[in-house]
């Protein structure tokens, strides 16, 4: 029956609208350790589980914290960690558990400045190329970037419905500017929201090939304790789920870990663009960024200049066909970036065009103005 | 009807999985694999219910073979996917494999920490007293002045007693026995499993390839002679002096406390949060 009550209005911070959208998306699994500037997702993700017969665990570390979330998603059971840089380096380990094994789960990952303990209270975006790469050995990933509180609502349901589609942990980089705003997000009614499960084999128990190739690459998904016994490890396993150190074997496996997210480029990669029809120039911003260069290009627009934005909601996949695009069309585009330049870097490998990529880059643990670009903007 | 030795490996053993295994011939874990499929079998659970969670060494491959839910995660970490597992599906029995050195080494601090928090799940922790699979480095467990390939020179490290450190640190059920004492194995095992909180089973074994050969003990024969004349009934410790009980170690039950497990804890929660 459709529900056809306004939306429901909240003043919230990032962080809460975070849990607010892991809520909506299912998740009913929580296990975190403490941390700034990402507590307050753990704090409100004990509040609330509970209430809709959910579980929120603190554990003992970070490490603990994604092998816990990693066990619940096996047990059948949509999961979250959260945690800034200190704890997300402790999380890789277990993260590329999750990959290898293709365990749907979600990361969130609340950037502070570093490296080490850095700076605990400052924003940064300082793990983009960690969240990439950051457990060894090569696997694919999904990383997306919020701006808002709206998008860190939005953007958990689509973290978590990819997550589940692909059989891929997702994480979300969000920093410390967006976790700590307070903004209104208007929350929609639950049947406005889609929510996608992941798909459980269909064929009887004996049947059941757990890793069995097939057209999406994504092999139907059985939770312990319904029947399907199987075989999960973090070695490199055959279709049965049994290690193999056979070659062709590996090959197809990783292959085939690869090919899944390949296919999905069309949904997966996600970006926004905000005036960019007729851009001659353009930033490419992500993050809190993103929100300081939507201004910087109106107020260039309002000074006659041809400015636009393309914000990057995924980051990877890297989006490079939005960004190719965007290159192709415009004589210089500009990278603002709380970090040293690690999109910036991506973005002119992507560059097969005669555009200008123009770095500009804070490590101090202050935020990027508007002023700051459409400074930069002026000179393009 | 088949008795029990050609019953339980075609019962249990997965008949899909391509043997042999990878232990030395004499290794202690196969043993230890018989007792926990003999207490699993002795108090009837039906093999969907059961998970069977391991880290990383040669204990790490016990679950590959049999045929439960099992799951063979990172080094150290067992107990943590366990946790996950036991909360999103508490009708599951969930037992986690442990060496010495995934246990208290590398997982030391989850061990004592599922200890303290009493989640309804059942550690068995393989004690060989050696990192076996890379090749005999020492563990938390090899005993003082002991010989490893990162100690020719004989260790000087002070062995964990991991079966004490578990009562410590709150469990609810500890117990040891030794390859050598299988039937008294099989008991403490099936208690473990039955018992509510989490419950802790060390199994003390032999690996005579990669500890017994440094240190006069490189058959198995010897070492099972070995953990025969160090083991001493729990129940007759308390009568003999001190000096006996040195390089000793006792076997029986350590802890036997019925005490409100974390899922009925959070049961509470649950209630106080629809309440609020």
């Amino acid at each position: 029956m459709a529900n056809n009550d306004p939306p429901k209005k909240l003043l919230l911070q990032g962080n809460e609208a975070i849990v607010e959208g892991a809520l909506a998306a299912g998740c009913r699994f929580f296990a975190g350790y403490p941390i700034t500037p990402a507590s307050e997702i753990s704090e409100m993700m004990s509040v609330r589980l509970p209430r809709q017969d959910g579980t929120f665990i603190q554990m003992e570390d970070e490490i603990a914290s994604m092998g816990a979330v990693v066990g619940a998603s096996l047990a059948g059971v949509k999961s979250m960690t959260a945690t800034s840089g200190p704890g997300f380096s402790l999380m890789q380990e277990n993260l590329g558990f999750a990959c290898i094994t293709e365990t749907p789960c979600v990361i969130v990952n609340v950037m502070r400045g570093g490296p080490s303990t850095g700076l605990p209270t400052s924003p940064a975006q300082g793990d983009v190329m960690q969240a990439r790469w950051g457990t060894h050995g090569d696997h694919p990933v999904i990383v997306l970037a919020v701006s808002s509180v709206g998008d860190c609502f939005d953007i958990t349901i689509h973290a978590f419905n990819l997550s589940e589609k692909y059989r891929v942990p997702v994480i979300i980089l969000s920093d410390e500017v967006v976790a700590h705003t307070r903004e209104i997000l208007a929350l929609p009614a639950g049947d406005k929201i889609e929510v996608i499960d992941r798909i459980r084999p269909s064929t009887p128990p004996e049947w059941y090939i757990p890793y069995e190739e097939n057209s999406r690459g994504v092999p139907p998904m059985a939770a312990m304790g319904e029947g399907y016994r199987h075989h999960v490890t973090g070695l490199i396993h055959d279709q049965r789920g049994f290690p193999t150190q056979k070659p062709k074997e590996t090959e197809a496996f990783m292959k085939r870990l690869f090919r899944k997210i390949t296919h999905g480029f069309y949904e997966i990669q996600m970006t926004k663009s905000i005036m960019m029809e007729d851009a001659e120039v353009a930033v490419i911003a992500y993050g809190s960024v993103a929100r300081s260069a939507q201004r910087a290009v109106m107020q260039a627009r309002q000074q006659n200049i041809k400015a636009g934005l393309l914000q990057l909601i995924t980051m990877f996949p890297f989006p490079k066909n939005a960004v190719d695009t965007a290159l192709r069309q415009c004589r210089s585009v500009l990278v603002p970036e709380m970090n040293i330049g690690q999109i910036s870097r991506e973005v002119k490998r992507a560059n097969t065009s005669d555009c200008r990529v123009l770095k500009y880059n804070r490590i101090d643990g202050q935020i990027i103005t508007p002023t700051e670009i459409f400074t930069e903007l002026k000179d393009m | 009807m088949p008795n029990n030795a050609t019953r339980l490996p075609h019962d249990y053993l997965r008949h899909d999985k391509k043997f042999p295994h990878v232990w030395c011939p004499g290794c202690g874990n196969g043993i230890v694999l018989g007792s926990l499929i003999r207490a699993i079998d002795n108090i009837g659970l039906e093999k969907d219910e059961i998970v069977m969670a391991s880290g990383i060494g040669c204990s790490g491959r016990l679950p590959v073979y049999v045929d439960f839910n099992t799951l063979h995660t990172t080094h150290g970490r067992a107990l943590t996917f366990a946790t996950g597992i036991k909360l999103a599906k508490p009708s599951l029995k969930v037992i986690a494999v442990m060496g010495d050195g995934d246990a208290t080494a590398i997982g030391g601090n989850h061990f004592i920490h599922a200890a303290r928090r009493n989640l309804d799940l059942t550690a068995i922790i393989i004690n060989n007293q050696i990192f076996g699979m890379t090749g005999g480095q020492y563990s938390p467990t090899t005993p003082y002045g002991c010989k490893a390939s990162t100690a020719l020179y004989g260790n000087i490290e002070h062995a964990f007693s991991i079966a004490e450190l578990a009562v410590t640190a709150g469990a609810s059920y500890v117990a040891r026995s030794s390859v050598f004492h299988a039937k008294l194995l099989d008991k403490i095992i099936a208690q473990g499993i039955q018992r509510r909180g989490f419950s802790v089973i060390v199994a003390m074994s032999n690996c005579h390839v990669q500890y017994g050969r440094r240190n006069q003990m490189g058959s198995p024969v010897i070492m099972m002679e070995w953990l025969r004349d160090h083991a001493v009934r729990i129940e007759k410790a308390g009568d003999l002096p001190a000096k006996d009980l040195q390089d000793k170690f006792t076997i029986g039950v350590l802890a036997d406390v019925d005490k409100p497990d974390y899922i009925e804890e959070y049961q509470k929660i649950r209630e106080r949060a629809k309440e609020g």
